[in-house]
């Protein structure tokens, strides 16, 4: 049963990664691709319906870590406490950017929103990448899950590893890579062209970038994501936008399953001693608990992803963003 | 200030911040899918106007509420981990269950209905707007819950091994006791806070639009009965309060010896001290009809109720700070009372009031429209409950110290280990700035909103012919 609870949670995080990731590859392409004010209002109309149920993903993410596995999320926040409270402030930026841009006419109001809007989503990128790295690692937790030391150093040491940084570097990458493709698929006009352009680059980019990586490491999951982005690039190239952004979905899906199933059973690695490590077991929350959380899982979670697949056919029709004189 | 007080004060204000918002929140999805039925109903296109106007607010206001809200579900594990891993058992479901039965529809259906206007059926589109409203008293209701238990823990046991919490009947859980009451009180709460906002802009922008007129008497009525509705409900919420933490009630009256027949204070000037201070207004017997619902009833007073908790906890304090929660309670009252004058004068100057009673036009010759001097006044309508509202929370959750789940865990065991102030500082100043920044881009955005023309065409951007579909 514990592996039905985990399965719960790693798809929450799953989601979150894969649908916010999309909405932050647009946040970071909005002023690379839109070269003017109203092409960056169609690229910003794309996301526009759809990224708050996103982000919600990440309430519910949170949710079932901590109702399910109470021990492993009070250690990895507590222990990575600035660089969290980094990601929430650049959130609540990049949210608040987007909402109000287009309530409010005046240029500079829109100028300064587009900026807030790409630089918020990209640090948010950089330091999620950061974070999961670092949790691929594990941390220094001590006897009593806690993770030892205290203070900046125990905050932000964990992100000046190598880890840390292929992991930001490798979620830059696979948002800019969602990002482009979902955009090509959802506009018309120039920024269709770009976006397709772009991907078709960096998906040879990132192909070339993981194969490397995976031959060097010998990581199977690094190569089999280098094929699925080859492909992703292919697919660009030939104009079919369905296929292209669907590899990468799946490329960015199979990493996040990775990621949380790395070390098997083992949640959260203890850096200092294997055996103080924390497993699905010892980090399970009570029955009582663990029933709620089925419930969920059963009855809740399907429903969500109806409706919510239902307002992605609502909103199918695609944002024009050339011109028309008028 | 040591870690424990910068990571109280943090969660205090980064708390206080989230809760200007959710009420508006609450308050104006439900304005907005009222409005547009009686818009369907009647088709009187003034009603269209103010629904699309008052969804504008929701959807800038609800922003912040989201955002403002995603650090609250971190919050627990950041600075409080200790209190997390104690009862992350019966914290944890409730956060998540929240987040999939309300969260999901809200801001999945409100994107529905704000971007849905030509493309869903008439019937379908106001059904979501509905859908909204529901989710937002959902999701207040759950968090109710689980804040209630901190006041009454209940539906747990505690694991011999471990000495944590463990979750026994979710059921339980949702229909505490303290849920129950403060549930109508938080929403009538509510409905003055956004109330408030639309009482002001409708009379701030009367001359406008005729249609500002009906806004600011929808949003004076809302105060108004939410007033009521405050009233009535706190006086419940006191009594099941006197019960649960007696000790609250009676730090709220600086009540130190036990007391039959106690009277209530309305002002005091002095310590709050053993004696009594040397000035104040007393009600008779009010405060053992507030806490017991009889006006000889016995109250306990402060002194002992500390000899009692220590001969069943153990040495020390369990005094919360008495001029705290004696001011913030008759500050929250007070602001109310004074919220709810405002909208009766209101309501009284623009008729409509006292139109209906016969006669009273005649004796009250009521103005037809607001005195320029009350015009000065208008920040007050938004700003009065939203005073009332933080004065509730501060009373509420410093009035339960020293203990953070009553009679369970104090909070000075709750706090995250390892924890410094060194991070704490750094994140508040982060919290503060970008909280700050966030606030004047609302007001800002909220003026402008207002000081648009109503009954503007539509400007959609996209003025070309319908693109072809994605998928
Ligand atoms: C506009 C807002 C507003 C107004 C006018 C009032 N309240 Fe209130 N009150 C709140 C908004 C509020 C609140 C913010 O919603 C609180 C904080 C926590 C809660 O459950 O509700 C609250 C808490 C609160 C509590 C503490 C509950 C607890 O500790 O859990 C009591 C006993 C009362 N109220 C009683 C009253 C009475 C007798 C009022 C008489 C007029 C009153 N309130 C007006
Ligand atoms: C329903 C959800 C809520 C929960 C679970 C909750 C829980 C907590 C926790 C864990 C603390 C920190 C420990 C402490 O200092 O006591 C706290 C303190 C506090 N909370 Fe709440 N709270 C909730 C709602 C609110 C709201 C909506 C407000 C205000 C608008 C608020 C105001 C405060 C204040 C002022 C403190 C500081 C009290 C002090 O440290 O003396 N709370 N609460
Ligand atoms: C400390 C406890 C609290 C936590 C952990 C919390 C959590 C959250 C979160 C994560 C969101 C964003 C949801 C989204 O992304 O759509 C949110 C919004 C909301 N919260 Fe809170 N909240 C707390 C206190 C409260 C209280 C006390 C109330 C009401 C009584 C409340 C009512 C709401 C409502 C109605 C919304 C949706 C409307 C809006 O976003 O403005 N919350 N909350």
């Amino acid at each position: 049963m514990i592996t039905f609870w985990f399965a719960v949670l790693v798809l929450a995080w799953v989601l979150y990664f894969v649908l916010e990731g999309f909405d932050f590859g647009v946040g970071i392409l909005t002023p690379i691709l839109g070269r003017d004010e109203h092409e960056r209002g169609a690229v910003i109309r794309t996301v526009g319906p759809f990224w708050d149920g996103n982000e919600v993903w990440l309430v519910a993410a949170v949710g079932v870590t901590f109702a399910a596995f109470p021990d492993w999320y009070a250690a990895w926040m507590s222990a990575l406490y600035l660089p969290l409270v980094g990601v929430l402030l650049l959130l609540a930026v990049r949210g608040v950017a987007l909402e109000f841009r287009g309530k409010h006419d005046a240029p500079s109001w829109r100028r300064r929103s587009d900026h807030l809007l790409a630089w918020s989503s990209g640090g948010i990128v950089l330091l999620w990448g950061a974070i999961l790295g670092v949790l691929v690692d594990g941390l220094a937790l001590r006897a009593d899950g806690e993770v030892a030391g205290t203070g900046l150093s125990r905050s932000l040491g964990p992100l000046f590893s190598p880890a840390a940084g292929l992991g930001a570097l490798a979620a830059l990458l696979a948002a800019i890579l969602l990002g482009a493709t979902f955009l090509s698929l959802r506009t018309t006009g120039p920024v269709r062209r770009r976006a397709r352009d772009l991907a078709r680059h960096t998906g040879t980019f990132g192909a070339v970038a993981l194969l490397v990586l995976g031959v060097s490491t010998g990581n199977s999951m690094a190569l089999a994501a280098a094929a699925i982005v080859f492909v992703a690039g292919l697919q660009a190239r030939r104009a079919r936008e369905a296929t292209a952004f669907g590899a990468v979905v799946v490329a960015v899906a199979a990493t996040v399953v990775a990621i949380f199933t790395v070390h098997g059973d083992v949640v959260l690695r203890s850096t200092l001693d294997p055996a103080w490590s924390l497993t699905r077991e010892s980090a399970a929350a009570g029955p009582e608990a663990l029933k709620i959380i089925t419930v969920a899982g059963v009855l809740i979670l399907p429903g969500v992803i109806v409706y919510q697949l239902w307002s992605y056919w609502v909103f199918r029709r695609r944002v024009a963003s050339e011109r028309v004189p008028s | 200030m040591d870690v424990l007080d910068l990571t109280r004060l943090q969660f205090a204000v980064v708390t206080i911040y989230h809760y200007l918002f959710v009420p508006l929140s609450i308050c104006l999805a439900v304005t907005a899918a009222g409005l547009q039925i009686a818009w369907m109903r009647t088709n009187n296109d003034k009603y269209l106007h103010l629904t699309k106007f008052v969804g504008k607010l929701l959807i800038v206001t609800f922003a912040v509420g989201v955002v403002t809200g995603l650090v609250q579900e971190f919050q627990f594990g950041l600075g409080w981990s200790a209190f997390a891993r104690f009862y992350g058992d019966v914290f944890g479901p409730t956060l998540a269950i929240e987040g999939m039965l309300a969260f999901f529809l809200e801001a999945t259906f409100l994107a529905l209905w704000y971007f849905g206007w030509e493309r869903l059926p008439r019937r379908v589109h106001a059904a979501t707007i509905v859908v909204v409203a529901v989710g937002t008293l959902l999701s207040a209701y759950i968090i109710l819950a689980a804040n209630s238990f901190m006041q009454n823990p209940i539906a747990y046991a505690l694991d011999p091994e471990t000495g944590r919490a463990h979750l026994t009947s979710f059921a339980e859980l949702m229909t505490n006791e303290v849920v129950l009451a403060a549930f109508p009180h938080t929403m009538a709460g509510a409905a003055m806070a956004g109330g408030g906002v639309l009482l002001a802009i409708g009379m701030w922008r009367a001359h406008a639009d005729p249609a500002f007129t009906t806004l600011g008497r929808i949003g004076a009525w809302t105060t108004l009965l939410g007033g009521l509705g405050t009233a009535i409900s706190g006086d419940h919420l006191g009594k099941v309060m006197t019960a649960v933490q007696p000790m609250k009630m009676a730090a709220a009256e600086a009540l130190y010896e036990t007391t039959t027949g106690a009277p209530f204070s309305v002002l005091a000037i002095g310590e709050l001290g053993h004696d009594r201070p040397f000035f104040s207004i007393e009600v008779p017997y009010l405060l053992s009809f507030l806490g017991t619902g009889s006006f000889g009833g016995t109250v306990q007073g402060i002194d002992d109720l500390q000899a009692q908790y220590v001969a069943e906890y153990g040495p020390g304090s369990y005094v919360p700070m008495i001029p705290v929660a004696f001011w913030t309670f008759r500050l929250m009252m007070g602001a109310g009372i004074a919220a709810m004058a405002f909208a009766a004068f209101y309501l009284w100057k623009n008729a409509g009031f006292t139109k209906r009673i016969p006669m009273m036009p005649a004796l009250l010759q009521p103005g037809t429209g607001t005195p320029r001097w009350f015009m000065k006044l208008v920040l007050l309508a938004p700003m009065l409950p939203a005073a009332a509202n933080t004065f509730g929370w501060i009373f509420t959750e410093t009035a339960r110290q020293p203990w953070l789940a009553f009679g369970i865990s104090t909070t000075a065991e709750g706090i995250s280990p390892g924890l410094t102030s060194a991070e704490v500082i750094a994140s508040l100043a982060g919290f503060t700035l970008v909280y700050g920044l966030l606030a004047i881009a609302w007001i800002r955005l909220v003026v402008h909103l207002s000081r648009k023309p109503l009954r503007e065409p539509e400007k959609t951007t996209d003025a070309d012919p319908e693109p072809a579909p994605a998928y």
